[in-house]
């Protein structure tokens, strides 16, 4: 008998998170199948829509998935099929992909033949802005809604939608292709992708419970290093996000409060993880060609050796915060750099160092002098500081942190 | 199939440092090339270089009738010297072909797609 209880199956909140998770890869399947963001985007957005209805009184379905990609294909299909443009338009695919019965459900036979891949190529194609590129890859790949693209990139919404509106429209106006580009055109266009892939990871990492994100993030950085093995910054990527995530569960605590690195039980480290991202690193090492990625992978690498704070080898992490310097000089590594100097020389040496430096919209800019000062024992000052890094705290965790005097259990 | 304008823009009162006739000769031959192989490959459309801009007629309708003046019609100090048309599969094509422009005449390239011609 049909189960007729009121208490459904799913509820919207998990429909909404297997969504999130699956929703990238139907997009870009259904890019290539027909040729068109918004046709994709659409189709895909009522297949949740479908899934809303069904999934709380049917259960879920064996493989949701292949049942969102199935759905939103037929969908279309359907639309398609009213109008005349687009009844073309199915004559185009059918012509393009012949012998493939159920497009719907592709096989995978190779990283190359991601569907995923193509779209992260085709969202970051230098002829649109690096933040087209950002939020295209947020919005299209990662499932994100305009708002939660918006936060992340602390822009109004309106504005993040024309972004993305003008972006999809280059796409589809200049014929910016969807495919991996070819070997010899690989490096200078994996830049912005790996840029793209370490702040999708970040958004997921600071972002309020997006922990699909990470993994996404971690997915895409490995298919990224294997795809180009001769690329020692896409290896130097997956180390540095493997080494973040095996920390990842010890930075907030059950209420959602943040554990800073000193403070966390570093039994509870996930090591599988830590010695995956190591053995990344060790080979970089050997082939010394290093990068932004390689190194900040290198500095997780010594914290992870460390079996406490006390006993992490400061001087290497700030010699290879040196070397950050010299290839990515920017105030923020400049900032992250003064931190581990202050461990070395004692917070006085690092205040001057940040007090330097132009950080004054960078909320950890404040946080870290909150810190020092409360160190030195200038504890007005630090009180100021950790209010002023708590009114710019872009989530709840972060600012009850702050605003707490950053745990001040030291 | 989309087609593309590359564009070569040229700043007045800017002037390239002064080219020998042989450095002359070495560019103009580029760009033969350069067209050779836009026609081989199927890519040509039309192209040409223009003259300077103070050469350029504008008609206009002003209260009915066709009003003919002298000058561009941009004020800008930016003035377009010199263009192809090209047709290729996509964007990532027509950029292999601006590079190639870029290469030959030593000044930026702008790529812009046509709106849909044929249909």
């Amino acid at each position: 008998m049909r189960d007729l209880d009121a208490s459904p199956k799913v509820d919207a909140a998990q429909i909404g998170r297997i969504f999130r998770e699956e929703s990238g890869r139907s997009v870009a399947t259904l890019i290539r199948i027909f040729g068109d963001i918004d046709i994709a985007e659409d189709a895909v957005q009522e297949a949740f829509a479908v899934a809303l209805r069904k999934w709380p009184f049917d259960g879920l379905p064996p493989n949701p998935g292949g049942w969102i990609t199935t759905t939103a294909r037929n969908r279309a299909i359907e639309r398609l099929r009213r109008e005349v443009r687009g009844r073309e338009l199915l004559s185009e695919v059918a012509t393009l992909s012949p012998g493939n019965d159920d497009p719907g459900m592709p096989k995978e036979v190779g990283p190359v033949q991601d569907d995923r891949l193509r779209l992260i190529f085709t969202c970051c194609h230098p002829a649109l802005s690096a933040e087209a590129q950002v939020a295209l890859t947020l919005r299209l790949l990662c499932g994100m809604t305009t708002d939660e693209v918006a936060r992340a990139f602390l822009v109004a919404e309106p504005t993040m939608a024309q972004r993305l509106v003008r972006a999809k429209r280059k796409i589809k106006a200049a014929r910016i292709p969807y495919r991996v580009p070819e070997d010899h055109e690989l490096s200078g266009r994996l830049r912005p992708v790996l840029a793209v892939v370490y702040l999708v990871y970040n958004a997921g990492l600071t972002g309020p419970g997006e922990p699909g994100l990470c993994s996404e993030a971690i997915r895409l950085a490995r298919i990224l290093s294997t795809l180009m093995p001769d690329e020692p910054e896409a290896a130097g990527l997956l180390a540095l996000l493997l080494l973040t995530e095996s920390r990842r569960a010890l930075r907030t605590r059950p209420d959602g409060s943040l554990v800073v690195l000193g403070e966390q039980d570093r039994t509870r480290w996930d090591r599988v993880l830590i010695e995956e991202g190591q053995a990344i690193v060790r080979r970089c090492l050997r082939r010394n060609q290093p990068g932004p990625y390689q190194l900040q992978a290198a500095i997780n690498a010594v914290h992870a050796d460390a079996p406490t704070v006390e006993q992490t080898d400061w001087w290497q992490i700030v010699a290879l915060y040196d070397q950050l310097l010299a290839v990515a000089p920017t105030p923020v590594v400049a900032l992250n750099r003064a931190i581990a100097i202050g461990e070395v020389r004692g917070p006085a040496a690092a205040l001057a160092l940040v007090d330097d430096l132009d950080l004054d919209n960078y909320y950890p800019f404040h946080a870290t002098r909150a810190d020092l000062l409360r160190r030195l024992g200038r504890h007005a000052e630090a009180a100021a500081a950790y209010e002023r890094a708590a009114a710019m705290a872009p989530t709840n965790a972060e600012r009850d942190f702050l605003r707490l005097g950053g745990r001040a259990s030291r | 199939m989309a087609q593309y304008l590359l564009s070569v823009h040229s700043v007045e009162g800017e002037t390239a440092p002064a080219m020998s006739d042989e450095e002359m000769q070495q560019s103009w031959k580029r760009i033969q090339v350069l067209n050779e192989e836009l026609r081989a490959a199927g890519a040509w459309v039309f192209g040409g270089a223009l003259h300077e801009a103070d050469t350029a007629t504008v008609v206009r309708m002003s209260e009915g009738e066709v009003l003919t003046t002298d000058g561009p019609f941009a004020e800008s100090k930016e003035h377009l010297g010199g263009f192809y048309i090209i047709e290729t599969d996509d964007l990532d094509a027509a950029l292999v072909w601006a590079s190639k422009t870029t290469e030959a005449v030593g000044k930026p390239i702008e790529v812009r797609p046509f709106r849909a011609s044929e249909a």
